[in-house]
């Protein structure tokens, strides 16, 4: 079959198959100049980001959530259409019948949307909870299936952030297919996959796919009519630029009206976009201005995007984000960038609309990359710190050019493969347990293997190791199995329709395990090695605290005495998780990551032998414990660079926080330095890092009085949130840590 | 015999990324030990001599290779101090090494000490920056404790061997924040072709803390830190010629 499009666009196989990459190099334009070209703002943009500022205002009035519709179930036309301004909008759709007014979607579970209403003063409806009495949701099957241990683990929070009672996430649809092909042609080709099953033998796999591939087809139908309800005809593909964008951004809204996923991720849009602005824009039929509008108009409903969360939930995930990801720039397998004017204007968006956290954009960097879009980039990141880098030269010859961030570091070939979400276990936690030979000395609960407390005045590395790898065994089949459960119970009574039609019918799986902790692991295993720590007993018999004494090499100083520990502990725990076979054999993959959970994972955490205290919080992600390094920041650039990504493949979270003084004297100073440094890092095959670029002061300031800082952004781990939303708590973590700075 | 990778010198900190003390990203050694005493040294705690932590020239250049990626262009590896002419055969090593790899050098200095291992040292140094505290030899010998020939000296030196110079100087309010000082330096610009950037910079008390850590007195805790405003204006007042 031969995909007929209205515009002419150079040809490829592209038009007799689903293949958006092949449309994109054949028809792209790579931009290697700077950012002079850029427009600014028009009238109307202004006008209209004005009114969504009030809406923001109001918002945060209301204690974080401006309205609940507690009366419908989210869904793709459930909703009346809804507006921030009808005759000004360009890019039309919102989540529910009003903008930030939140819907409830009780498939993931009904028992966290009844309490989030609870929690902002809102009851959920009788109509909902009578329809979800006889319906079993995501949350109901997993905790049908849990075995008693599993409850433990997660009880004790030895694993923690499991997505057991709200959606998954972290799939990306591939919502271009929608502009370039028509859903009616998308339909098609799901229903030529239908059919071509019918020539296998039905077993489990066989049953299921066919049943999803009727809901993907029936949710591809529901989305037109979505479509048709905002006036719009998006079974033929689009013919203009506004109209790609438009339906590209109507596939994404399905999906968040469909879903709750903790991460909802765009994908890698601008560069698709680009081929459709620079067309018109070379036809004389669309301006500069007028091209940035388009964009700017599609950001504001990104930045609109809400999910309805309890505050259990920002305990984990701070700051109510939707990681709405855009992967922009990289490089193509031919050597050409991807790098295009759109990848320019979408960054832009962060002056034409004002600093933001969504959509999390994320900047594929390859040294490689155009010197004019590095350096734009890097004074993104000094003006806003809105922006975070993942290295492209490390992820691309495994993913290839077309794939994109799911979340915070989580990489995927787009519309190919998808990953089952898996929080996080706590190997700091775990160090303690096996210690305490199966007792958790803050939740006071026996779990895992029961052995003896360990014996002796002193600990012994051998010794303290061989016990650990004991537990990790334990830990990581329990976990793989926990996963097991979770996403089998997703699949069956909370699948991703919409999202999943636009991926390929043949998918590759990823099942993406979390450590939290590896920092206190590694500087406690370093100083049970290098200096000598004596356990302290309480009345029970059981360790609860340590006296360390002597010095010992830290993580973070680029001394590879105490680094190889963190590399060799990554190595370990993916090893160990790899022995137990995964649902659907998605491929075991594992991340460095705590987005803002390190503040509770500490707090359930008692004390260590690395000298952090019971309660205190971790380091975020793969970054060294705070104010431990000695050297400057390069020293711990080095030392998280260490950790492979081979290894970890679903990323390796690192937040770097540096003050204007400390990285040149003026902009263009540190707009080259900041270019160096990520040259460097990326060059060691670091494989992500945060930057902000501001003053502990200013973050004092904010926390004192956060009303006068209503868009103070910040990157925390793998994400951006406003400053504002997270707990007093989580902000004051913030401030602790470490700032490089000029002493 | 014995090899000279087995120089070894005293070390007070080491910052991997500097960004202050020379052209872009810099891995900055902070050498111990210091000849003179000015009254508005924000690390009184490199003073001493004999302390510090001992390091073979080899570990510091092995050291500053590991950092060569985020170098770019423009950096490389800055000895700073305390003094570090009062090391020079410790710097030269280090500097000679680090040629060999590649690696830009550059030496942050008061210029105040002149004898042959100096000499050496400037074959192996690309650019350095150069202290000019004070315009008169008065106020030299009261708040640095050397003359102000020294210095001018080395510049000339410097110039003879043409290595880039910058010429820095900590504005001090009523001190230096003057037409003197800046006519000063604006003919020190002029005369010697191998200075192509003067940098003022805004002297801070935030050093107090060391002072009081240590337990001495910061002479200079009565004088007022200038506005960048200040600074900036007295920055325009120097030209520097375009340089071929």
């Amino acid at each position: 079959m031969k995909h007929e499009n209205p515009i002419r666009f150079r040809e490829g196989v592209w038009q007799s198959e689903i293949n958006v990459r092949n449309f994109i190099q054949t028809n792209y334009q790579p931009y290697e100049g700077d950012s002079g070209f850029l427009a600014g703002a028009t009238e109307r943009t202004h006008n209209l980001m004005k009114k969504v500022e009030e809406l923001f205002a109001l918002e945060r009035q209301r204690g974080g959530v401006l309205d609940i519709d507690t009366n419908t179930v989210s869904s793709l036309t459930s909703y009346a259409p809804g507006f921030i301004d009808r005759e000004n909008e360009l890019i039309v759709g919102l989540q529910t019948d009003a903008p930030l007014k939140r819907g409830v979607n009780p498939f993931g579970g009904i028992r966290m949307v009844r309490n989030a209403c609870a929690a902002y003063g809102y009851q959920l409806s009788d109509l909902v909870e009578k329809e979800f009495k006889f319906r079993t949701t995501h949350n109901d099957g997993v905790f049908r299936a849990y075995t008693d241990e599993m409850r433990m683990a997660r009880k004790c929070h030895v694993i923690t952030g499991l997505p057991d009672a709200y959606g998954r996430g972290r799939i990306i649809g591939d919502y271009r297919r929608v502009a370039l092909y028509g859903v009616d042609a998308l339909i098609e080709e799901k229903k030529k996959d239908k059919k071509a099953l019918a020539n296998s033998n039905f077993n489990t796999e066989e049953v299921r796919k066919s049943e999803e591939l009727f809901q993907q087809i029936a949710f591809l139908g529901y989305l037109k009519e979505m479509a048709f309800m905002y006036g719009y005809d998006i079974s033929r593909p689009a013919q203009n630029a506004r109209e790609a964008i438009q339906w590209t951004y109507f596939a994404y809204l399905a999906s968040i009206k469909e879903q709750n996923g903790a991460a909802m991720s765009l994908g890698r849009v601008s560069t698709f976009f680009d081929i459709y602005l620079e067309k018109e824009i070379a036809e004389g039929t669309l301006t500069e201005a007028e091209a940035q509008e388009l964009i700017d108009d599609f950001v504001i409903k990104l930045r609109v995007a809400r999910h309805l969360r309890t505050p259990e939930y920002n305990e984990l995930f701070g700051g109510d984000p939707m990681w709405i990801t855009e992967s922009v720039g990289g490089m193509g397998e031919d050597g050409r960038t991807l790098v295009t004017k759109t990848s320019f204007r979408i960054l832009n968006t962060l002056y034409t609309l004002g600093s933001s956290p969504e959509p999390n954009l994320t900047v594929l960097w390859s040294n490689a990359l155009p010197e004019g879009f590095k350096k734009f980039c890097a004074k993104v990141s000094v003006d806003t710190d809105s922006i975070q880098y993942e290295n492209d030269d490390v992820m691309r010859p495994i993913y290839g050019d077309d794939y994109a961030i799911a979340c915070c570091v989580s990489a995927m070939k787009i519309g190919k493969q998808m990953q089952f979400f898996g929080a996080r276990c706590n190997l700091a936690k775990l160090l303690l347990i096996a210690i305490n030979g199966g007792y958790d000395t803050t939740s006071n609960m026996k779990i895992g293997p029961q052995m003896p407390v360990l014996e002796g005045d002193w600990l012994d590395y051998d010794t303290v190791m061989k016990r650990f790898e004991v537990y990790l065994e334990w830990l990581s089949r329990l976990y793989v199995n926990t996963m097991n459960v979770i996403h089998y119970m997703h699949d069956k009574y909370a699948y991703e329709k919409t999202q999943m039609a636009l991926h390929d019918t043949e998918v590759e799986r990823f099942m993406a395990f979390g450590i939290a902790g590896l920092s206190v692991l590694t500087d406690s295993l370093s100083a049970i090695k290098y200096a000598a720590v004596r356990p302290i007993k309480d009345e029970n018999g059981y360790i609860v605290d340590f006296e360390t004494a002597g010095s010992f090499p830290k993580y973070g100083n680029d001394d590879d005495r105490v680094d190889l520990i963190a590399k060799e502990m990554t190595n370990k725990v993916i090893c160990e998780l790899r022995k137990t076979p995964t649902y659907r054999n998605a491929m075991h993959t594992l991340s460095v990551l705590t987005i803002t959970s390190n503040v509770m994972y500490g707090k359930h955490t008692g004390a260590t032998p690395d000298g952090r205290k019971a309660g205190e919080a971790f380091a975020p992600g793969a970054n060294p414990m705070h104010n431990r390094e000695e050297n400057g920041a390069l020293a711990s650039l080095n030392s998280v660079a260490k950790i492979s990504y081979n290894d970890c493949r679903d990323g390796i979270s690192n937040t770097f926080s540096i003050t204007p003084a400390a990285l040149g004297r003026n902009d263009g100073e540190r707009v080259d330095n900041l270019v160096s440094i990520l040259d460097g890092y990326f060059a060691k095959k670091a494989h992500h890092i945060n930057v902000n670029v501001l003053n502990r002061e200013t973050l004092m300031k904010a926390y004192e009085d956060p009303e006068a800082f209503p868009n103070l952004t910040i990157r925390v781990s793998g994400y951006a949130v406003n400053f504002h939303k997270l707990s007093r708590e989580q902000q004051r973590e913030v401030i602790s840590r470490t700032f490089h700075e000029v002493l | 015999m014995r090899k000279d990778t087995s120089v070894t010198g005293r070390v007070h900190s080491i910052q991997t990324l500097g960004t202050l003390d020379g052209p872009g990203v810099r891995f900055v050694v902070f050498l111990q030990g210091c000849n003179l005493r000015c009254g508005c040294c924000h690390n009184p705690d490199t003073w001493e001599t004999g302390c510090g932590t001992e390091y073979e020239a080899l570990a510091i250049a092995e050291k500053a290779e590991r950092y060569r990626a985020y170098f770019g262009k423009d950096g490389g590896i800055t000895l700073s101090g305390g003094e570090p002419l009062l090391q020079a055969g410790f710097a030269c090593e280090i500097f000679r090494l680090c040629k060999q790899r590649g690696i830009n050098t550059c030496l942050d200095t008061s210029g105040s000490i002149w004898n042959g291992d100096v000499e050496e040292l400037l074959r192996y140094t690309d650019r350095v920056l150069l202290d000019i505290k004070y315009p008169t030899d008065e106020q030299y010998r009261a708040y640095v404790g050397c003359n102000i020939a020294a210095p001018l000296h080395f510049l000339s030196e410097l110039n003879r061997r043409e290595i880039a110079v910058t010429l820095r100087q900590v504005v001090i309010p009523t001190l230096n924040d003057n037409l003197q000082s800046t006519e000063m330096l604006s003919a020190l610009v002029k005369k010697y072709s191998c200075v192509d950037r003067v940098e003022l910079l805004p002297f801070k008390k935030i050093c107090q803390v060391k002072y009081d850590g240590m337990g001495i007195p910061f002479r200079f805790a009565h004088m007022d830190e200038p506005s960048d405003e200040a600074v900036a204006c007295l920055q325009e007042r120097i030209e520097i010629p375009e340089r071929k």
